[in-house]
C-alpha cells in the first residue's frame, strides 16, 4: 500500500491526499486504514468544544504554539477543526485557520479542516478515522475542535481522552450549566475571553453546577450565620474537572489549560479509564462500520424499486416503517399486503 | 458514501486589507456546494502553500488588490509546485491591469477576474478547471 507507506515515513502531501480519500470514503482510503491501523493507538486525542464564539479555534492555535514552544520533548501536533457544511447545498466555509496563523512555517503542526457533511453530532463520520490517519503518521498531540456546539453535539467525548469545554461570559444563566450535556462530558474546562464582564457569574454557575455533581467541604453563611457541610465520603479516585480561566488572543492562562490536560490523562491513565475509553472509541466505530456494511449488503440484494415500491406504500400509510422493514427484509413478495 | 466536493483556498495575499471580495466568492462557492477553506487577511505565499498542502485543496482562490500581483502570483505558482501541487488550478481576483493579464496566464494562472466580474462565471469556471 505506497500510500500508507510514505504517510508513515513522513511524507505530509501523502498524508494530506490520504485525508481527503479517508474523508470520501474511497477504496484506496479504506485500504491505506487497514494498513496503518497496527500503528495507531499512541497519541493523546484531545477534543475541544463549546458554543460557537466561545474562542474553540483561538484556544486550539493557543494550545498547540504552547505545545510545540514551551514543551520540552517537542511532541508534534495535529489539528482537525471541523466546520459545519450547508445543510442545503452541501457546502462549507472553514474559517478555522484564520484564528490559527501563528502556527504556520512550522512542520511539526498540521492543521486540517473538515466540513461536517450532514453529520450533527459536533464532528464529521470520518474525523474519527482522521485520528487514526495522524496517529499511525506520528503526531503525538491530536486536538480536535468540534462543530460550534449547542448542547447535544457530545460526540467528541467518547471519540477523545480529554475533552475541554469551553464557555465565555455571558452565554447564559445558571439554569444552562445544570441542563444535560455538553457540560456533563467537560473533563476541563476553560472560561475563556476572562477579561470580559460577567465572568465571575459564568465562574460561579459552572462551579455550582460542578458542585452538585462532586460536593466538597463548603462554608456558606445562612441567615447571617456561619455553616459548613462537609462532603460526602467520596471516592479520591474521582476526576473533578478543573476550570481554567483564559484570554485566548494574549495566551494567557494557557500553561495552565495545558497542565490540567496533562494531570488529567495522568489521572485517567492511572485508573484505567484510558483504557476504557479506547474500548469504547473502537466499539462504538466497529458498531458504525457493521452498520454501513449491513446497509451496503442488504443494498445489494434488494432492488432499488422494490424499496422505492415499498417506501411509497409507507408514504401512502397503507404500511408502517416496522411493517415495511419486515417485508424488505424477507424479501418475500408474497408477503406483500 | 459522499461525492467527491470541491475543495477551495480562499486566500489574501499581501498587505491591503480589503478582504469584502474574497468573502463574496468564499460564500458563492459555498452555496455552489463546494468545501472552502478561508484563511484570511495578510498571509504570505508560504503560508498560503502550507495551508494548500494541509488541505488537499483543488483550486487556490487568490484575491490581491494592492498591486503586487506580478510579485505574489509566481512565487505561489512555485510553491505550490515544489510541495508536489502542480495540479493545483490558481484563478485571481482583484484590481489586475489588462497588460499584466496575459502574462500571468503564462505562467499558469488558470482563471482572472476584475470588478463586476460575476459569481457565476467563477463557479462555472472553477468546474471546468477542476474536471481536467
Amino acid at each position: 500500500m505506497p500510500l500508507a507507506k510514505s504517510v508513515l515515513e513522513g511524507n505530509r502531501l501523502s498524508l494530506s491526499r490520504l485525508l481527503t480519500q479517508v474523508e470520501n470514503d474511497s477504496p484506496e482510503g479504506r485500504a491505506a486504514l487497514v494498513a496503518l491501523f497496527p500503528h495507531t493507538g499512541k497519541a493523546h486525542l484531545i477534543g475541544v468544544t463549546g458554543a460557537p464564539g466561545t474562542g474553540k479555534s483561538s484556544l486550539v492555535n493557543q494550545l498547540a504554539l504552547f505545545y510545540r514552544k514551551q514543551h520540552a520533548s517537542r511532541k508534534k501536533v495535529a489539528i482537525i477543526a471541523v466546520d459545519p457544511s450547508s445543510p442545503f447545498t452541501g457546502g462549507a466555509v472553514l474559517g478555522d485557520r484564520v484564528r490559527m496563523r501563528d502556527l504556520s512555517g512550522d512542520e511539526g503542526v498540521f492543521i486540517r479542516s473538515m466540513a461536517s457533511r450532514g453529520s450533527v453530532g459536533g464532528l464529521a463520520q470520518t474525523t474519527a478515522s482522521f485520528t487514526q490517519v495522524f496517529d499511525a503518521a506520528g503526531y503525538d498531540i491530536i486536538i480536535i475542535e468540534t462543530v460550534g456546539a449547542g448542547q447535544s453535539e457530545v460526540d467528541i467525548a467518547r471519540l477523545a481522552h480529554t475533552t475541554v469545554v469551553v464557555e465565555a461570559p455571558g452565554l447564559g444563566d445558571d439554569i444552562q450549566a445544570i441542563k444535560a450535556g455538553i457540560l456533563e462530558i467537560a473533563d476541563v474546562l476553560v472560561i475563556n475571553k476572562s477579561d470580559r464582564p460577567g465572568v465571575e457569574n459564568t465562574e460561579r454557575a459552572l462551579r455550582t453546577a460542578l458542585g452538585l455533581a462532586h460536593p466538597t467541604k463548603r462554608g456558606f453563611r445562612h441567615h447571617g450565620r456561619p455553616m459548613f457541610i462537609d462532603a460526602p465520603e467520596t471516592d479520591s479516585k474521582i476526576w473533578i474537572p478543573p476550570i481554567n480561566k483564559t484570554i485566548a488572543t494574549d495566551g494567557t492562562g494557557i500553561a495552565e489549560v495545558a497542565e490540567s490536560i496533562a494531570k488529567h490523562a495522568a489521572h485517567i491513565r492511572q485508573n484505567g479509564e484510558w483504557s476504557l475509553r479506547d474500548r469504547a472509541r473502537l466499539g462504538s466505530e466497529l458498531e458504525s462500520v457493521l452498520q454501513a456494511e449491513l446497509m451496503s449488503q442488504f443494498f445489494k440484494k434488494v432492488q432499488k424499486e422494490k424499496y422505492d415500491e415499498v417506501l411509497e406504500k409507507v408514504i401512502r400509510r397503507d404500511l408502517s416503517p416496522h411493517e415495511a422493514i419486515k417485508i424488505l427484509l424477507n424479501g418475500n413478495s408474497d408477503q406483500e399486503l | 458514501m459522499t461525492d467527491k466536493k470541491i475543495r477551495v483556498l480562499v486566500a489574501k495575499p499581501g498587505l491591503d486589507g480589503h478582504d469584502r471580495g474574497a468573502k463574496v466568492v468564499a460564500r458563492a462557492l459555498r452555496d455552489a456546494g463546494m468545501e472552502v477553506i478561508y484563511t484570511g487577511l495578510r498571509q504570505t505565499p508560504e503560508m498560503i502553500a502550507e495551508a494548500a498542502l494541509h488541505e488537499d485543496v483543488d483550486v487556490v482562490g487568490l484575491s490581491i488588490l494592492s498591486g503586487a500581483h506580478m510579485a505574489l502570483a509566481p512565487r505561489i505558482l512555485e510553491l505550490l509546485k515544489s510541495n508536489g501541487q502542480e495540479n493545483v488550478k490558481v484563478f485571481i481576483g482583484g484590481i489586475i491591469p489588462d497588460e499584466d493579464m496575459p502574462r500571468l496566464k503564462e505562467m499558469g494562472i488558470t482563471g482572472i477576474y476584475g470588478p463586476g466580474a460575476s459569481t457565476e462565471d467563477i463557479i462555472k469556471d472553477v468546474r471546468e478547471a477542476v474536471k481536467t
